[in-house]
């Protein structure tokens, strides 16, 4: 679309423009029935979806039914009032990484990073850290620029933060896999108001990632950054690099 | 070369690839070698673990105000005392040969009491004696508990191979037993509850029922006990026998297998090299701990499931396919030397390929044939994709169906299975619904697809076969040559690298002293001899 086309409603496509259509999947507590049937159709309709297709209903349980419900969304979105921020950093190749620190910084990098709280995942910080990396990526550990200290899993914020403290992080990841019952704010949270609280937010960059984070929920919390599913240890170094090396679309606190 | 394997697996005749039985042979015994070097440093030394175990073993029970089992009081204060290495048991025995009239009694004062002098004023033997019928009473629990089950097992039928195993893990016990129900209805064999995730750090095992826990639920006496009787009414009401599982694993390893063995559970996840990898456990105490763990689950008619399908999450699914293989061979070594027969040890591999690579599937096959083989008689455990799923919910229960359909090609024992939400959440009950009803329909409709087959002798399968267990040969001999103390150190496994005194738990194990005291122990170790490989 041209950008100065006027937006118009978006709805959901199936088979041509406009028609809304969509599948819920679901299970309502009863089991599978004339009446089952009805309830999964109406269910269907008060969440817009119009002319309901009750396409499978199954016991899945004793006393369950599973659904599966076709319909047309009535809903529409207007695009143009949206707005998302985004990191806007595209990933460096390696050697531009590794130059702009050593040209423009002069030093390496410091990262500490682990998974607070109880989760015992070490899988997404491990990826971002190792050497190893993730899909190919390899990561902090491989780069000259970068000192990567991985803490592993179930560490405690102020552990994290003596830590980083004594090493003279410039940037804390902090990675959360877990999220029953939403662990993963509250440990997030938790770590921002220690920052804020002792009185050195301004003086480290803090990241948050997971497969259940992004970069609005990050800054939500009062993270620099979040990073979803999918993020490769380079991205976290164009970041990390554009915020400490000059061309920061975010500028660098004071001090 | 000649084939390995008797086909004892399926209730056809499979094909088998061409693998050099001598290399196999070879391997196991590589394999012994290195879990005798372990296995003499077991014998010579406890841990506050293992001496909890044989404290509760006693039937000792209780917490404090603190909630701080009273077990954990008792051994701590021994080993603060410098006088662990006796054996707790010593001091039991001593009380009693004194006139303290129970276990549970002696314990209380031994833990409490303000003038407890903790030398060796009692021979030795003279404590034994003391024990023996608590001893006896010890065994005996587990024993009727085993009986319990075969009975029970006796009166229903029995789940057909690939048994179906799905987990449950909502963090409240009684949501565990209801969806356990749910899932026994609609066709699971076996119901694994999925246990907290801090809880493997834990240096003591939670009291009581439990409903909170993050990313699963508390491995407690009393949540075995509720889980077992859902599963038991559930046994009864779908008439196929519904098996329970729970993970004997963490710095309470030992003490959950007792639990476990007295609560009728049937599986656990247990391995002899897990907990050093991957939660970072001190590897002596690992060592100690699982020896002993074992001893029970033998004891108990237990199946282990163990962690090598683990190795993938972190390291390649093709190159450090071997390592697999490798670590197959170390914890069947280490399981005999504890007394499990073949028929427990449910080895684990996962299905964890990135499945857009060209002919990932005749890989997993041949890695999956491969472990069926050299495992002829023992109930391999093998594990749905989980690294390479994303959101793509529709894709992954295709990814599941390529699974499905090489498990009960190539007679894979115990399946977990794949959830097509895995990288969403914790499986709803309808996921669950659905992934039981696509592999009901998947080992149905391929029923015996295996025993119709010949693998090709030089073909992709067969060569990946022979590579994979080349590989695995090599792999062991360079353990051997190093220790695996040393080739845990330098990363052999699953890519992480342990020092021998790093790692959680070290200060809890201690050496025992000439006179060391464990007449629970002695009596497992004389259930079995010492199996020759």
């Amino acid at each position: 679309m041209h950008p100065t086309t006027p937006s118009k409603p978006l709805r959901a496509y199936g088979d041509r423009e406009g028609d809304g259509m969509v599948q819920m999947s679901f299970t309502l507590p009863l089991p599978p029935s004339g009446k089952a049937r009805e309830a999964a159709k109406r269910f269907a309709e008060l969440h817009g979806l119009g002319e309901p297709l009750v396409a499978t209903m199954e016991e899945c349980a004793e006393g369950f039914t599973y659904f599966v419900v076709y319909g047309h969304s009535r809903h529409s979105i207007d695009v143009s009032q949206i707005e998302v921020p985004e990191i806007r950093t595209e990933a460096l190749s390696r050697e531009e990484i590794e130059h702009r620190i050593s040209s423009r910084l002069g030093r390496k990098i410091v990262v500490v990073g682990a998974c607070t709280g109880a989760d015992a995942h070490t899988v997404g910080i491990d990826a971002i850290l190792n050497y190893k990396g993730y899909a190919g990526d390899k990561g902090l550990e491989s780069y000259k620029g970068f000192e990567s200290y991985n803490l592993g899993a179930q560490v405690e914020n102020d552990q994290l933060v003596a830590r980083a403290r004594a090493l003279k992080a410039d940037a804390i990841l902090v990675s959360q896999v877990i999220t029953q019952r939403n662990c993963h704010k509250e440990n997030g949270a938790a770590l921002i108001e220690l920052a804020t609280r002792q009185g050195w937010r301004q003086d480290v960059i803090l990241l948050f990632g997971g497969p259940r984070i992004d970069h609005q929920l990050a800054v939500e919390l009062g993270f620099d950054a979040g990073f979803g599913p999918g993020t490769k240890p380079g991205d976290v170094a164009s970041y990390l690099v554009e915020r400490l090396c000059g061309d920061a679309h975010a500028p660098l606190p004071p001090g | 070369m000649s084939e390995v394997g008797t086909g004892l697996w399926h209730d056809g005749v499979m094909a088998l690839v061409p693998l050099d039985t001598n290399k196999v042979l070879a391997c196991r015994a590589i394999a012994g070698d290195v879990s005798d070097d372990v296995q003499r440093y077991i014998e010579k030394h406890t841990s506050v673990g293992v001496e909890r175990t044989i404290v509760r073993a006693f039937g000792v029970e209780g917490v404090d105000d603190q909630g701080i089992p009273l077990v954990n009081a008792l051994v701590d204060r021994v080993h603060a005392a410098g006088a662990l290495g006796h054996g707790v048991s010593y001091f039991l025995g001593r009380e009693i040969a004194r006139g303290t009239r129970t276990v549970q009694d002696a314990a209380e004062r031994l833990a409490f009491a303000p003038d407890v002098d903790f030398s060796v004023d009692v021979a030795p033997a003279v404590a034994r004696a003391a024990l023996e019928d608590p001893t006896s009473a010890a065994l005996a629990r587990i024993d009727q508990a085993a009986a319990a089950r075969r009975t029970l097992k006796a009166s229903v039928t029995a789940g057909r191979e690939p048994l179906k195993y799905v987990i449950v893990a909502t963090g409240n016990i009684y949501d565990d037993a209801l969806q356990a129900k749910a899932a026994a209805h609609a066709g699971a064999d076996i119901v694994a509850v999925i246990r907290a995730t801090a809880q493997s750090l834990l240096d003591y095992v939670p009291h009581g029922a439990t409903t909170e826990g993050y990313g699963g639920t508390f491995a407690t006496q009393e949540n075995f006990r509720i889980i077992r009787s859902a599963t038991d009414e559930a046994s009864l009401k779908e008439n196929r026998y519904i098996q329970q599982t729970n993970y004997s694993s963490g710095l309470c390893m030992a003490e959950i297998a007792w639990m476990a063995a007295v609560e009728r559970l049937d599986m656990l996840l247990n391995d002899a090299m897990y907990g050093i990898l991957f939660r970072d456990i001190n590897m002596c105490r690992t060592f100690i701990d699982q020896y002993v763990s074992r001893r029970f689950i033998a004891r108990a008619g237990i199946v282990i499931n163990t962690g090598e399908d683990n190795y993938l999450t972190t390291a390649d699914a093709v190159d450090k396919a071997h390592t697999v293989l490798a670590s197959q061979f170390i914890n069947e070594a280490f399981a005999l030397r504890a007394g499990l027969k073949e028929e427990q040890m449910g080895l684990g591999h996962a299905y964890e390929i990135n499945p857009w690579i060209e002919d990932s599937f005749l890989t997993e096959v041949a890695q999956a044939q491969l472990i069926r083989q050299v495992f002829p008689r023992h109930p391999i455990k093998w594990m749905p994709p989980t690294k390479h799923k994303t959101g793509d919910i529709f894709f992954a229960q295709v990814h599941d169906a390529m699974f499905n359909l090489a498990g009960v090609t190539t007679g894979q024992s115990i399946e977990l299975l794949g959830m097509f939400s895995e990288a969403i959440h914790n499986p709803l009950l309808m996921d669950r619904y659905l992934s039981l009803k696509a592999t009901r329909y998947v080992h149905t409709a391929a029923r015996h697809l295996g025993d119709e087959i010949v693998w090709k002798p030089d073909g992709i399968i067969a060569r990946r076969a022979v590579q994979v267990l080349d590989e695995a040969h090599t792999l062991l001999a360079e353990v051997k040559a190093q220790s695996i103390w040393e080739a845990i150190g330098s990363g052999a496994f699953a890519d992480v690298k342990r020092t021998r005194t790093g790692g959680k738990g070290y200060a809890g194990v201690c050496a025992r002293a000439s006179d060391y005291v464990n007449p629970v122990l002695d009596a497992l170790e004389a259930t079995h001899d010492r199996p020759v490989v």
